[in-house]
């Protein structure tokens, strides 16, 4: 089972035996590069937005060994790691990461090739979503359309709701399962009342978002704009400390790493966590294409919220506001989007028209 | 048979010019051919003519003692050889050694120089030409230098 | 954005995860030149399939025992896939080592991936082919299955530039095409040696003089990007469409099955949109610095 859990000053997701070890009474405080927990004044176990982990933790890991091979005189065997067959289950899913984990989807499920260790990962997870009781500091789900309001891809999803005197959870049936777990849960026909009462949460928590993002045309916007000085001023400063990558829950950019032991005997590949930040990500024969912190981070925003839809239809942004809660020097992605707006330039370096600006 | 003035006009080099302009220029040029192995010109020698290549090959050579003869470019059909004829010292800068039997026209420098002084619309013609050529071979030679094959160690 | 199409996989019966490489065996080793040679392999012995078909302008993934993987060019002939051939430039720790290996011993292959160039949009149009370097092992599959279907095709003109005359691959080939009265073939180097007699200046100097008709004729291009940006501008100054035009892009390569992101080129995965792409899809992309 694995939950939200308070650990080392922040709330993050790792295995829980019971509610007990759910963060009861904890919220968080999050800004531009600012996280802190506080003491809530009452007992709610999801009282607070997310933390610095996603559920691609667990999907996609930072790292996963892939096969593993030994030498047989000049020839080698190779043997295939298997799925993983643990049945999991993940408490407290906000609708954003609902969106992020079928975003991952899409990038292993729905391609030519089909990650077989994601798949199976994903198919033994049992999940219980949560619909937000308040928003973060940094969250902009609304204007990602992927929340507050869980809608889909959960197995149960439920609405904490503390009043003064009763606390209780309004519980969504998603799946099948869903049903059948719930059968074997104390529960009853949800009140109109409560009912609206778990509306009024998710309305509430809609009107209190700490950022916005405009997505009108924003991949066009984003392709017309591949020269525009706001770029400059975000080198310079992103330290392009791969922070962002980590904790955003879509990136799903990896390494593959071949290892061998002491004796060459014995060789692994592992799929490990990488970074379009780093500057080998885009290293061929001598020299990286992304040489500059500028190239490289404008890869990662326009990628983010640009070239994904070219790619997988939908925007690889949640609008969970960790990358800009976690960003060591407070980089807002919906800031620079605002930014580049603002003062859109003539595309000289444009992805839809020609140098001149034509279409 | 055809004319020289029907062969030039079919040069891509003269492609366009006037047909009064080419008549002038007729007068400055001949037809003349050059076995493989021939030196059409010699480096340091004084430069009065260009060359319309018609059909051929020939290469141009630097000579560097300890290396010998070494191909800088090698011309075919359809281009231009020899532009040392336009500005004074009117001295050729390398060797050109026919490769494959050539055909040309050969163009008199300072009967071109003449008529051009006299007709700065015919000059300007054929400098419109020229500042082409040199442009595209300038582009050419930063390419080879640019070294593109070569891999950052 | 508008991407190729990628055909069908050709993946083997055996259903082995496509991260997981297939044992080959080396059958000869060719030094080309100073710096690259030509790996034949075949499936190993109790590997399942006795062939590797691929389409011309698709890669493999060759895995070294313990050392690594890099992303290389298959330059064989597409109507013989029993033979598997690469030829590889040595620049790496991986590259360095798989020119080491000797007949008998194991490369792991995964593949084929990628897209092809377009041999069957070619069909009863004149082709150019522009190769650069060691471009021209990516480009000689359209070259064999060219000449093996020649009927089908106008003129076809080869253009192929390298920087020296030791840099020059397959050159026993390259004249015998040169010596075919249906090929028109045409080698230049950028610095000749002292025993040169060949052609100096680069490969770009043919494009204008080159014997096919731009109205319908389809181009293919590989080299150094910078090479193949000026082939393209003179080309286009023939009047070529941009959508006849193709070239093979180049990027980091980790995974080759579009799940590790190292490829992405603009919105494209070099990987599973490429590496073959029309210039038409990539003209933008191919102007902006770092992209």
């Amino acid at each position: 089972m694995l939950g939200p859990a308070v650990r080392e000053g922040a709330i993050v997701y790792d295995e829980i035996k019971s509610a007990a070890d759910l963060p009861a009474g904890w919220t968080d405080e999050q800004e531009g590069g600012t996280y802190r927990l506080k003491r809530r004044g009452d007992d709610a176990l999801f009282g607070y937005a997310v933390g610095p982990h996603s559920w691609k933790k667990f999907l996609h890991p930072p790292t996963e060994r892939l096969w593993q091979a030994d030498r047989k005189g000049k020839t080698f065997q190779v043997t295939e790691e298997k799925p993983d067959t643990q049945k999991t289950a993940f408490i407290g899913v906000r609708s954003c990461d609902l969106h992020a984990i079928a975003v991952q989807d899409k990038v292993f499920l729905n391609g030519r090739y089909v990650d077989r260790l994601y798949q199976a990962r994903r198919e033994q997870a049992f999940i219980v979503a949560i619909n937000c009781g308040e928003a973060g500091g940094t969250c902009f789900c609304v204007s990602m359309g992927t929340g507050p309001q869980a809608t889909s891809g959960f197995d149960l999803a439920l609405t904490e709701i503390r009043e003064r005197d009763r606390h209780y959870f309004v519980v969504e049936v998603g799946t099948e399962l869903g049903a059948e777990i719930l059968a074997e849960l104390p529960h009853r026909e949800v009140e109109d009342r409560e009912k609206a009462a778990a509306e009024d949460t998710v309305a509430r928590t809609a009107q209190q978002m700490g950022r916005h993002m405009d997505t009108a045309n924003i991949k066009e916007l984003l392709y017309e704009n591949y020269d525009h000085p706001r770029w400059d001023n975000v080198a310079g400063r992103c330290l392009t400390c791969a922070n962002c990558t980590m904790v955003c829950p879509t990136c799903f950019c990896t390494t593959v790493e071949d290892v061998t032991d002491l004796k060459g005997e014995h060789a692994e590949r592992w799929q490990k966590w990488d970074s379009c930040f780093t500057k080998d990500f885009s290293y061929i024969h001598g020299g990286s294409i992304r040489a500059t912190p500028k190239a490289r981070y404008r890869q990662w925003m326009t990628h983010k919220l640009a070239t994904w839809i070219d790619q997988f239809g939908t925007s690889g942004c949640v609008g969970c506001g960790r990358c800009i809660t976690w960003c060591p020097v407070a980089i807002d992605i919906t800031e620079e989007v605002r930014a580049i707006r603002q003062a859109p330039q003539s595309p000289k370096g444009s992805l839809t028209g020609d140098k001149h600006g034509n279409t | 048979m055809e004319t020289l003035e029907h062969i030039l006009a079919e040069h891509p080099f003269f492609k366009g010019m006037d047909q009064r302009y080419l008549e002038l220029l007729t007068g400055c040029a001949s037809n003349v051919r050059f076995e493989a192995g021939q030196y059409i010109f010699r480096a340091e020698e004084e430069a009065n003519q260009f060359y319309l290549i018609r059909q051929g090959k020939v290469a141009l050579e630097a000579f560097a003692p300890e290396r010998g003869a070494i191909v800088i470019l090698t011309l075919a059909e359809g281009e231009v050889l020899g532009w040392s004829w336009l500005f004074p010292p009117h001295r050729w800068k390398f060797d050109a050694r026919v490769v494959e039997f050539t055909r040309a026209i050969a163009l008199d420098g300072a009967c071109l120089r003449k008529k051009s002084e006299e007709n700065h619309d015919l000059g300007y013609e054929f400098m419109k030409r020229f500042s082409q050529l040199m442009a595209r071979a300038l582009l050419a030679t930063r390419l080879q230098l640019l070294n593109v094959y070569e891999l950052n160690p | 954005m508008s991407t190729n199409l990628t055909p069908e996989p050709m993946m083997a019966a055996d259903g082995l995860a496509p991260m997981v490489p297939r044992l080959h065996t080396v059958q000869r080793v060719r030094q080309e030149t100073y710096d690259t040679f030509t790996l034949e392999l075949a499936p190993a012995e109790g590997g399942g399939d006795s062939a590797f078909p691929f389409a011309p302008g698709q890669f493999n993934m060759l895995y070294v025992f313990g050392v690594g993987e890099v992303a290389i060019s298959i330059s064989g002939d597409p109507a013989q896939p029993e033979k598997l051939v690469h030829t590889v430039r040595a620049v790496g720790a991986t590259t360095k080592v798989l020119g080491r290996l000797r007949r008998g011993d194991t490369v792991g292959v995964r593949g084929p991936f990628g897209s092809e160039w377009p041999v069957s949009e070619a069909v009863g149009r004149d082709v150019v082919v522009i190769a650069g370097g060691i471009g021209l092992a990516p480009l000689r599959p359209v070259v064999y299955h060219i000449l093996r279907n020649r009927q089908k095709y106008g003129n076809v003109v080869l253009l192929y530039g390298a920087r020296t005359p030791s840099d020059l691959l397959y050159t026993k080939e390259v004249e015998q095409w040169r010596g075919r009265f249906d090929l028109d073939v045409q080698v230049t180097v950028d610095r000749a040696s002292a025993s040169w007699r060949g052609t100096v200046g680069v490969v770009t100097n043919f494009i204008p003089r080159a014997r096919f008709d731009p109205s319908e004729a389809v181009a293919m291009i590989c080299g150094p990007e910078i090479m193949m940006r000026f082939a393209i501008q003179e080309i286009e100054e023939r009047d070529m469409k941009t959508e006849s035009i193709y070239v093979s892009m180049e990027r980091n390569m980790k995974c080759a099955v579009g799940f590790c992101g190292h490829c992405q080129f603009g919105p494209t995965f070099i990987c599973k949109d490429g590496p073959v792409f029309s210039y038409e899809s990539i003209k933008a992309l191919l102007n902006i610095r770092g992209i």
